[in-house]
């Protein structure tokens, strides 16, 4: 029944114009010829093949893969943990500790999470590696997977548990067979939350890796402190496409999910 | 009690000098394909308190947002107080609203939303809060005037809500479902309460609802909807009496309706209904023919129930108790009659220590009056 | 089993989190030296409670003390702050209207409409950030546009100033003031503007009386979501600022890895903490009167 005005049309199209033209023009200039990344001199693919040629590169990609998925995977099972113990078991000993422990990494300037970590590897005399990456990103990951599962926790019926207890399930049965399979949407988007934060983080990676494993965003922001490149244009349309075909795959898929959820409850009336 | 003449009667729908407050002529509304109105013609008078009473989906909330200038004609005209309405935004009318939801600002303090229109119109301060004091008073909440809406509980958000729109001195109040979001008791202490403040405010009411009851209470005029279409525009009483369609009498209140075929139209309506029975006699609800399929709508409450067959009434049944139903200040009880129908009616319990002489499976007569029940085509 | 659900994550935290902060804070009081780690005292447990005293007795504020008397520091966490809060403006700028559109219009646009504004916040942060050096050079997209235009006869110098700066946050930060003021927006009961224009408002009047009040929750939040990151901005200042674009996460970043002054460094990160503690209340202050407000 309302309509657009003018003004909203107009500042949706700006909007979005602003948010995807710098990215669109990143992707096209992927596929240019010249150097000269600015200059438009034909279409070519040879930077992707630059790029697949490029060992450090592809190293780098491995490393950050690796790390991505370990620290995700254990933030995952940290971070619900974590969520399930604030929202379900009321009070315990240093609760309140707890929780600011929680929240805090969400707003702490990446650069004092980075320097405070690579403090402690230091001081316990832990050589800098893959495993010390892994160690910070899942201490900062773990927060945000239990912000996400938390949140779904909350709008969830305490009565099932209840139930599946009264019904004779042990604690962790009730868990297994009844609140993970309905937070299990938020663990997964928890999970692949926890994975492009961390694909994406440049600073903490920074200050606990060691020589032997640079992650890409490292390898990325050193070659580009010299310039813009074409490889790196490449690159970035490579996790551009990727994440795309991840983000729509993911919300089709939940959107099919919830018509067939009405659907069926339309036909069961 | 003094009988008051008729001339005292407030009806100025009778009077042929009486001039409407709204006149709809010929109105339509479509959404695409859908037509939410359909070719409605109606007048309202100053100081009634006039009902749109339908199923949700009947086109009731859309005619009255037309009246408030939130949607628009798609043809047909329809004025206030002699002006035509077509161009005129809502907040350039001298209509208000009450909203379902109440649309109370959650910003503001009680005090300040009923200010709110005032201050749109310039007022000086003293005046507005003069004001809003009398409004606060009329609705009898000036203990929460600071209060925020989310502060008060929701009998009181709807009194905030009608005091905002009465707060304007609006020739017209449009009220969508007022008081759908009250419990029951508290939506019938309401509905008197709103009769009271429409008096004395003398300002015209159009309520639009869903609920039969809430319409009957407080209309000086109902007008049942379907379909986008006036059924029926009429006094409460003429409504549940003599209601011109089955939709009216089925929506309305409760209703046995017998299925059968107009007999004879001589002394009243004849309508037969089972093979080898008597035909059951009645008044015509509306013009017939003979031969017309017609149902026989007869209310529970004019249905007297009795062991022995009544010899002095034409229209009399015999069945078998299937349900008693006690509720206090009358029972309930269900016939079922040989050739299937199941007849409901209603005996009201007077004195307190009544031997109720009916129990399950027992065989009784049902009978009533020939000017009891209508035979309304179908 | 009660015990092993708490205790997992709390330890982790703990030993992750909280004690790594305990370093930082202890470095920031001891003296730089040429030695690895290049920071003296360190704890030296097998002296026993003299060697713990003696320790602590080698602790001062002589790194605070420093930050304070030369101007570099003083400037920088100054100047974070300004462009903290000129960026947060401009976002809310260029965000409010995006929110607004979005929240007004049709409802099965709109799933599809929150995924645009997803999406990038799912892509890279540091390609993003990347983008806008080809397109702010000099020789840069922009630049080539402007002169196309006849709006400049000579190119703009952009990349290496602040304003870089503010684009590169205002276009990275977007998506976190769009969504809380699309949120609160959204969720806004249609009848209020009714009702606004019903008493008498015009439809520009119902907007300033009526929504806009509405969506200060959500604008609180997104200027919050903005601003308490870009305090300690790193990437964006280093790539897209110059050399006088001083911020703090930047000093930081320097004095760690090219001074490899690590008591400094750890000093200016502890006064960062502090200066952010004061936004970060607020902001959770914000956060809880919400959630009361919408019960």
């Amino acid at each position: 029944m309302r309509r657009l005005s003018t003004f909203n049309i107009v500042s949706l199209t700006l909007g979005f114009a602003f948010l995807y033209v710098p990215m669109l023009i990143l992707v096209i200039y992927s596929f240019n010829e010249s150097k000269l990344v600015t200059v438009w001199a034909g279409f070519s693919t040879k930077w992707y093949g630059e790029l697949l040629q490029n060992e450090a590169m592809i190293d780098a990609a491995w490393v950050t893969i690796k790390v991505a998925f370990f620290s995700s995977t254990l933030a995952t099972v940290l971070g619900t943990m974590a969520a399930y113990v604030l929202v379900r078991r009321g009070r315990f000993f240093g609760r309140t500790v707890f929780s600011g422990m929680i929240y805090a990494p969400l707003v702490m300037p990446e650069v004092i999470t980075g320097l405070s970590l690579l403090l402690l590897f230091i001081a316990i005399g832990l050589d800098r590696g893959v495993l010390t990456i892994v160690l910070a990103h899942t201490t900062f990951a773990m927060c945000y997977v239990s912000v996400v599962v938390s949140s779904r926790l909350v709008s969830f019926d305490d009565s099932l548990e209840e139930a599946a207890l009264d019904l004779g399930a042990s604690p962790f049965e009730a868990f297994r067979l009844v609140t993970l399979p309905i937070i299990a949407p938020a663990v997964i988007s928890g999970w692949l939350l926890a994975f492009t934060l961390s694909l994406d983080d440049l600073v903490i990676a920074s200050f606990t890796a060691g020589p032997s494993s640079t992650t890409l965003p490292i390898k990325i922001f050193s070659s580009v402190r010299l310039g813009v490149s074409p490889e790196i244009n490449a690159l970035s349309t490579i996790i551009i496409a990727i994440v795309t075909l991840g983000v729509l795959t993911a919300s089709i898929v939940s959107k099919r999910q919830i018509s067939q959820r009405l659907r069926e409850e339309a036909q069961a009336g | 009690m003094a009988v008051s003449g008729k001339d005292d009667v407030f009806a100025p729908w009778k009077d042929a000098t009486a001039e409407p407050l709204i006149k709809i002529n010929g109105v339509t509304k479509r959404f695409g394909d859908f037509t939410a109105i359909d070719n409605i013609s109606l007048e309202i008078y100053p100081q009634e308190f006039f009902a749109l009473l339908g199923p949700s989906g009947c086109g009731k909330t859309t005619l009255m947002r037309m009246l408030a200038g939130f949607e628009t004609p798609t043809s047909g005209v329809i004025s206030i107080d002699g002006q035509d309405m077509s161009t005129v935004p809502p907040n350039k009318r001298a209509v208000n609203m009450m909203f379902q939801s109440y649309a109370l600002f959650p910003h503001l303090s009680v005090w300040e939303n009923i200010a709110f229109g005032l201050r749109r119109d310039g007022l000086d301060k003293e005046k507005i809060a003069a004001r809003v004091e009398e409004m606060l008073k009329l609705v009898q909440l000036g203990k929460f005037a600071k209060r925020k809406p989310h502060q008060i509980s929701g009998g009181q958000r709807q009194r905030v809500a009608l005091a905002r729109s009465l707060a304007k001195a609006p020739k017209l109040l449009l009220l969508d479902e007022p008081l759908g979001a009250l419990d029951k008791k508290l939506r019938q202490e309401t509905q008197f309460e709103l009769m009271d403040i429409q008096e004395k405010t003398g300002t015209t009411f159009v309520i639009v609802t869903h609920d039969q009851e809430e319409a009957m209470t407080v209309a000086s005029r109902v007008a049942v909807m379907d379909h986008g279409q006036l059924i029926q525009v009429e006094t409460p009483e003429v409504i549940y009496e003599q209601p011109n369609s089955v939709y009216v009498a089925d929506f309305i209140g409760d209703v046995n309706l017998i299925e059968g075929s107009v007999s004879g139209l001589d002394s009243g309506a004849e309508l037969a209904w089972a093979e080898g029975r008597d035909p059951l006699i009645g008044q015509p609800g509306a013009s017939l023919s003979k031969g017309q399929s017609a149902s026989f709508a007869i209310r529970p409450e004019k249905i007297a129930i009795s062991a022995e067959e009544p010899q002095d009434r034409r229209n009399r049944v015999q069945g078998k108790i299937l349900d008693i139903g006690y509720l206090g200040n009358l029972s309930t009880y269900h016939v079922e009659l040989p050739d299937g129908p199941i007849i409901k009616c209603e005996v009201g319990n007077r004195s307190r220590i009544e031997r109720r002489d009916f129990t399950w499976e027992d065989e009784v007569w049902l009978s009533w009056s020939d000017t009891a029940g209508l035979v309304l085509p179908r | 089993m009660r015990r092993l659900l708490v205790g997992v994550p709390y330890v982790w935290l703990l030993v992750l989190f909280l004690v790594p902060f305990g370093i930082v804070l202890k470095i920031s009081l001891s003296d730089i030296a040429l030695a690895i780690p290049p920071y003296t005292p360190t704890l030296d447990l097998s002296g026993g409670w003299a060697g713990i005293r003696e320790f602590f007795s080698q602790l001062d504020l002589e790194n605070y003390v420093f930050l304070t008397s030369d101007d570099l520091y003083w400037k920088a966490y100054l100047s974070s702050l300004q462009i903290a809060v000129i960026a947060t403006f401009l976002t809310l700028l260029a965000g409010f209207p995006i929110a607004y559109g979005m929240a007004r219009a049709p409802e099965e646009w709109r799933p599809a409409l929150l995924m645009l504004v997803i999406l990038p916040f799912w892509t890279s942060f540091l390609i993003r950030v990347y983008a806008w050096i080809g397109i702010l050079s000099t020789e840069g997209f922009l630049n080539q546009f402007l002169l196309w235009t006849g709006l400049i006869s000579e190119p703009l110098t952009i990349l290496n100033t602040n304003t870089a700066v503010y684009i590169g946050i205002v276009y990275t930060y977007l998506p976190f003031m769009i969504l809380p003021i699309y949120a609160t927006l959204e969720r806004m009961d249609a009848s209020l503007l009714e009702a606004a224009e019903d008493l008498g408002c015009s439809r520009i009047q119902a907007f300033w009386l009526v929504t806009l009040p509405l969506a200060r929750p959500g604008v609180v939040a997104g200027c919050f979501l903005v601003f308490i990151p870009t305090l300690g901005e790193f990437v964006i200042p280093s790539l897209l600022g110059g050399s006088d674009t001083l911020m703090i996460g930047k000093v930081l970043w320097e004095e760690f890895f090219n001074n490899r002054d690590w008591p400094v460094a750890s000093a200016v990160a502890i006064i960062l903490l502090l200066i952010l503690i004061v936004p970060i209340i607020l902001f959770q202050r914000n956060q809880q009167l919400n959630r009361e407000a919408e019960q």
